[in-house]
């Protein structure tokens, strides 16, 4: 029962958004991983007031049998909204459009994923939005990426997703909920950062072609920037995982041993990336 | 943490558990009548939800989200509000469970914990009335477990019970025939609240709050729901077909009214810490 009514402008006179950002400002993004123990690998996002938990099981053994796939790994993503996530209360049972956020997930996430080293098993990877406030499917990507590498499920590239949209007349990055609704088209998009192909690309509204191709520039951008976040997160977890480190130069000594771990895990020009930042 | 495949390991375990317990130690390191550490976040949900929280029982954790909605009320309770609770046992949760539409286990979950509240009227239902056969307010607690190491009962009870009485949400009044927001935030009215208790039976040993590897090889589980004044609201014997003697069912209530306190304790401690 929380009323919400259209906002008189979306963009104020000083060009800032709803939520003071400037167009192509993210919002805050905190990422953790390993934030569920039962599960092989997680990660939970917050993205401005979105909150996501991401858990992957696998790979394991595929039930029902006939969905298996003699040559590679299914993977089988499962995006739910929790009831009281939304305004007003969803209903339980999964809706069409919670089914077509898992299938395009799926598309997404799988061009990065090694799956042919596991024919036959599935890679479970589940979705719980708990509030959500817009941009939760490319927030989902984001993070479920990051819990695949928390499992570690062989991976060509963590995924970054971010959605540009469009917001009285202007291009706006990582769109906020009354930006969605009210605004004027949404392009969420997901990429491989290295190759900057996309692998998840919708849109809705109206653009130009321009504007379109300004947006998916506008997109990459972000994305890039979220990938960072997410090696990052990767690397804290990690470090913070390390058995025992008792001095402080010890710790470190592990955390170079961890990041090694990560090189196989991403692929070399991952490392070489991170060598370069730092 | 893979695949449990609880039949061939429970047969190991067993033993492993029965063993200890005879020298009465859990395999935790717990005395029998010990809860996990319990640990109490409110207001997780803070823009979307009129009342949420998470609750941490050891490594068991479940999530509880509130939306208070107006509705109409049932015809044979017409001045009532009404208040629902479910649960689903989210695949996120745990290897063992699936997607799906709720199985025996989540619809148990749910029924449990929801007895509780009602038996106990935990929540004063005429004060949820807005006009009498016309309009009430509708409760509607959503339970989510996120990690599963056993007794998602009483975490989720714990987790209903804190979302419940932390929840303020817009009253509403009727002018001219109109649902109006009269401007006020409301609580919901609080009567009687009652606490649930889980005590697994493995062999003639009786465990509060079993991890998962006790519930794998527990012969059964009875779950109570206890007042204010030590009385029994609701009960349940479930989690296995093994039978309980009457002896044993005293042992229970005994411990299980003991302990009642702390989660008491517990449950308004994380109440006040939010006013």
């Amino acid at each position: 029962m929380s009323p919400e009514t259209r906002p008189d402008f979306l963009i104020n006179p000083e060009g800032l958004r709803l939520d003071g950002r400037r167009p192509d400002e993210l919002r805050k993004i905190e990422l953790e991983c390993g934030v569920l123990k039962t599960a092989d690998g997680s990660a939970s996002i917050r993205q401005g007031k979105t909150y996501i938990l991401a858990a992957v099981y696998g790979p394991r053994e595929l039930h029902p049998r006939h969905l298996a796939l003699n040559d590679r790994a299914y993977l089988r993503c499962v995006y739910r909204m929790a009831t009281f996530s939304v305004p007003d209360r969803k209903r339980a049972a999964p809706s069409r459009r919670e089914r077509e956020i898992s299938m395009v997930m799926g598309n997404a996430l799988e061009p990065a994923l090694f799956l042919e080293e596991f024919p036959k098993a599935v890679v479970d990877v589940f979705i719980q939005v708990i509030q959500a406030d817009g941009g939760t499917r490319c927030a989902s990507i984001t993070a479920a990426s990051l819990a695949l590498a928390d499992a570690g499920i062989p991976m060509r590239s963590l995924v970054p997703a971010v959605a540009v949209g469009k917001a009285d007349g202007k291009l706006v990055l990582d769109l906020g909920d009354e930006e969605d609704k009210y605004g004027q088209g949404d392009i969420p998009i997901a990429i491989i950062p290295r190759t900057e192909e996309l692998t998840l690309l919708q849109q809705d509204g109206s653009f130009t072609r321009e504007e379109f191709l300004e947006a998916i520039q506008m997109g990459i951008t972000g994305c890039k920037y979220i990938h960072e976040l997410q090696k990052d997160a990767l690397k804290r977890a990690y470090a913070k995982r390390a058995p025992e480190a008792s001095e402080e130069e010890e710790e470190e000594d592990v955390g170079t041993e961890y990041e090694d771990d990560l090189e196989t895990d991403l692929g070399e020009s991952e490392y070489d990336d991170e060598e370069e930042d730092e | 943490m893979g695949d449990f495949s609880a039949e061939v390991v429970s047969h190991i375990d067993r033993n492993y558990v029965m063993d200890l317990l005879k020298k009465g130690e859990r395999i935790d390191g717990r005395a029998l009548d010990q809860y996990r550490p319990i640990e109490v976040q409110v207001d997780v949900v803070p823009a979307k939800a009129d009342g949420s929280c998470i609750v941490k029982l050891g490594n068991t954790s479940v999530i509880a989200g509130i939306k208070v909605l107006v509705g109409e009320p049932y015809p044979d309770t017409p001045d009532e509000g009404v208040t629902m609770i479910s649960a689903e046992m989210a695949p996120i949760a745990s290897p063992m469970f699936e997607a799906g539409p709720p199985k025996e286990d989540a619809i148990e979950l749910a029924r449990v914990v929801d007895r509780g509240v009602r038996e106990s009227e935990t929540v004063d239902a005429k004060a949820l009335c807005i006009e009498a056969g016309k309009k009430v307010y509708m409760v509607f607690v959503d339970i989510y477990p996120l990690e599963h190491d056993g007794n998602l009962i009483d975490a989720s009870s714990i987790a209903s019970n804190v979302a419940m009485m932390t929840t303020t949400f817009p009253e509403m009044k009727i002018e001219d025939k109109e649902l109006v927001p009269s401007g006020r935030l409301m609580k919901i009215p609080i009567k009687n609240l009652a606490v649930e208790c889980t005590i697994a039976k493995i062999g003639t040993s009786l465990v509060i709050d079993p991890i998962l590897k006790e519930e794998f090889v527990q012969d059964c589980r009875l779950t109570m729901a206890i007042d204010q004044n030590d009385n029994l609201t609701a009960m349940q014997k479930g989690g296995g077909i093994g039978p309980i003697s009457m002896k044993q069912i005293e042992g229970a209530i005994d411990m299980a009214i003991e302990r009642s306190k702390d989660i008491r304790k517990i449950t308004e401690d994380a109440v006040k810490s939010v006013k």
